[in-house]
């Protein structure tokens, strides 16, 4: 069984002392539940029968035909229930706390869609949730937030440090911290402390399981390049979890460079970043000099965050996974494509993923499968992509 | 190695009182201000001041703190000058206890090494980082040790005894921090039930002084704990203090 604290010199237990009981209940539970059939069970069932897994593979036959090169293949988590890969976790989580006898669920958000799918799942079996998220981030993603609250949550809106993801996990750790006893907190990416993100690998691994064998079925062989846009990075977790040992397969991870990485307006933590401890782990950082966490920025809300997941931190010492980094306009370049050549919208996170495919598929001969996790819909996004482009316009 | 904290208990329990622990976050309400706050702590007989370094991402403390913190920062103060204020502290108070009290990234962004070679340097004897807790303490130790420097472990409510005694071991010239509460900083007008059998069952299971901290804001509160702990510590309410005068 693999009970990893570490990944190379990541990762690890970085929290406040009150918190070390809580998360060795958390970790001993998970591990027990993650042996227990009935569990798993009861997770494939939900993943089945309320999320819709499986969710399907779709090739870009326009878009391609358009670049010239490489085929590029989506997998549609933007079709999960909820709009995006977040409820996979939400759902084991939330089986967990259950499980744990916990009566009350808390969660961050930052673009909203893992606030969604913890208040879904919070609906769905009956416990109250309350969703943490940054006040600008509960301006820039206005939609999500009355989905929130429509579905039972009540969402508190953070307004300081930063106001964003950063500050509302913050936030969400101090009410941990204060109702542990009946609280469990539902982390949305691959962060944090152990067990975190092990336990979100593990829910999100459903993704690159079931693409792996789409692939074979479909192409009759595995993709050439597994692709998918990394804030905290649980969509990747999930998508390169089903590949890991398959050395053939390039694994490829995509940061958000904002402005560009040299205008410091970025959020990209491994490209940009130095090793640092924020939220319980050891991550490549974005920080000043003097050890404070930066403000970060992408116009993509769900992956302004200045950490990252510790395994993708490893996975890119020890060369496994490659992380590039897109920039605002490639990612909204993308997504106008996307929109125009096949009829899909998609979240402005998984655009990341597709800018970096469109940046790489023409120079690839044509027999070459580039596997992108479309990890969410960009129906959220529509108001911010208008503000965006009416700004570019006036320039 | 000096044994200044061990002493400053020694010397409390001689007068047949508990030890003071003081909180102040440096550069609120200014830099200057909050050197003048602790020279006024230590007229008023504090035996130990613990710096705040104000850092970005409060998530351990209650609203006072993170408010002074996020000034602090706002007015640019840094590790460096919360460790050149404390050298100055030590220049004039020889035998008052110094914590530098921090979030671990600051401590480790710039190299563990350097951090202890410039906090030994200044005179503080030991340091308290807020989520670095005993799994992850050595690197820590390894660099505060050889240069004669301290650590103090946070106990929480909810630890159990043997960890307790596990976080004590291998330590001198330091006391545990002993929460009242589970939760953030913060002064509280009442203090939990429990908290006198609690602070005994952790004194007689360590050999080291234990203080007592979060939420304690009255003379009443810290006579009441110094009949179960060795010393008591206050935070956000002199924070709140200071930054009121200001």
């Amino acid at each position: 069984m693999n009970t990893t604290k570490h990944y190379g010199p990541y990762g690890g237990q970085y929290v406040a002392e009150t918190l070390m009981g809580p998360l060795n209940e958390l970790a001993a539970a998970y591990l027990e539940a993650k042996e227990d059939p009935e569990f798993q069970r009861e997770f494939a069932a939900l993943l089945k029968d309320y999320v819709g897994r499986e969710s399907p593979i779709t090739v870009c036959r326009r878009l391609s035909a358009k670049l010239g090169g490489a085929t590029i293949a989506l997998k549609r988590e933007d079709l999960n229930h909820t709009g995006a890969h977040k409820v996979n976790n939400t759902i084991g989580q939330a089986l967990l706390a259950k499980r744990m006898g916990k009566k009350r669920l808390i969660a961050e958000t930052g673009a909203g869609m893992h606030g969604v799918a913890t208040a879904t799942v919070a609906a769905l079996l009956g416990m109250p949730c309350e969703v943490y998220m940054g006040a600008i981030d509960v301006k820039r993603q206005a939609p999500n937030v009355e989905r929130m609250k429509m579905l039972g949550a009540t969402v508190h809106a953070i307004e300081e440090g930063s106001a964003t993801l950063k500050d509302a996990m913050n936030e969400a750790l101090r009410d941990w911290v204060t109702n542990c006893d009946d609280t469990f907190y539902v982390i949305g990416t691959a962060a944090g402390p152990y067990p975190y993100p092990e336990m979100v690998k593990d829910f999100q691994s459903v993704i690159g399981k079931e693409a792996r064998r789409q692939c074979l079925e479909k192409f009759g062989r595995l993709p050439d390049q597994a692709i998918a846009c990394v804030g905290g990075g649980s969509n990747a977790i999930g998508l390169f979890a089903g590949f890991m040992d398959d050395a053939d397969v390039k694994l490829v991870g995509v940061e958000a460079a904002g402005k560009g990485l040299s205008t410091g307006e970025h959020a990209a933590s491994i490209n940009g970043g130095r090793l640092g401890v924020l939220h319980g782990a050891k991550t490549m950082l974005l920080q000043t000099a003097d050890g404070n966490v930066i403000d970060t920025y992408s116009v993509s809300a769900g992956l302004d965050y200045p950490g990252v997941g510790p395994e993708h931190c490893h996975l890119h010492d020890t060369g496994r996974a490659e992380y590039s980094s897109i920039t605002d306009d490639e990612a909204i370049a993308a997504f106008d494509d996307l929109c125009r050549y096949e009829g899909i919208i998609p979240a402005l996170e998984s655009s990341h993923a597709l800018a970096e495919a469109i940046k790489r598929a023409p120079s690839l001969p044509k027999d070459t499968i580039l596997l992108v996790c479309l990890s969410g819909r960009g129906d959220k996004d529509l108001e911010n992509i208008l503000a965006y482009k009416k700004s570019r316009s006036n320039m | 190695m000096k044994q200044r904290i061990t002493d400053c208990f020694a010397k409390a329990k001689s007068e047949g009182r508990g030890a003071f622990v003081a909180y102040m976050t440096i550069g609120y309400p200014t830099l200057e201000k909050s050197e003048a706050a602790v020279e006024t702590l230590i007229s008023e007989g504090a035996d130990i001041i613990e710096l705040g370094v104000p850092f970005s991402d409060p998530f351990a403390d209650g609203a006072v703190i993170r408010a002074a913190a996020y000034e602090a920062l706002r007015q640019g103060v840094t590790l460096r000058d919360v460790i050149a204020l404390a050298k100055r502290v030590r220049s004039r108070h020889p035998e008052t206890g110094l914590v530098l009290f921090s979030y671990y990234n600051l401590l480790f962004a710039n190299g563990l090494e350097k951090f202890a070679d410039e906090a030994a340097d200044a005179g503080i004897d030991a340091v308290l980082a807020v989520d670095l807790p005993l799994e992850e303490r050595d690197e820590l130790l390894a660099v505060l040790k050889p240069r004669g420097m301290s650590y103090v472990p946070l106990i929480a409510p909810n630890t159990p005894i043997e960890r307790v005694k596990a976080s004590a071991e291998g330590l001198e010239n330091t006391f545990l921090y002993v929460i009242t509460v589970k939760g953030i900083t913060g002064a509280r007008k009442e203090l939990p039930k429990e908290l006198s059998a609690r602070l005994e069952e952790v004194r007689a299971a360590v050999k080291l002084p234990i203080a007592a901290g979060f939420g304690i804001s009255s003379k009443e509160q810290a006579d009441e704990i110094c009949r179960h702990a060795d010393g008591y510590i206050i935070g956000s309410a002199l924070v709140k203090r200071f930054g009121a005068q200001s």
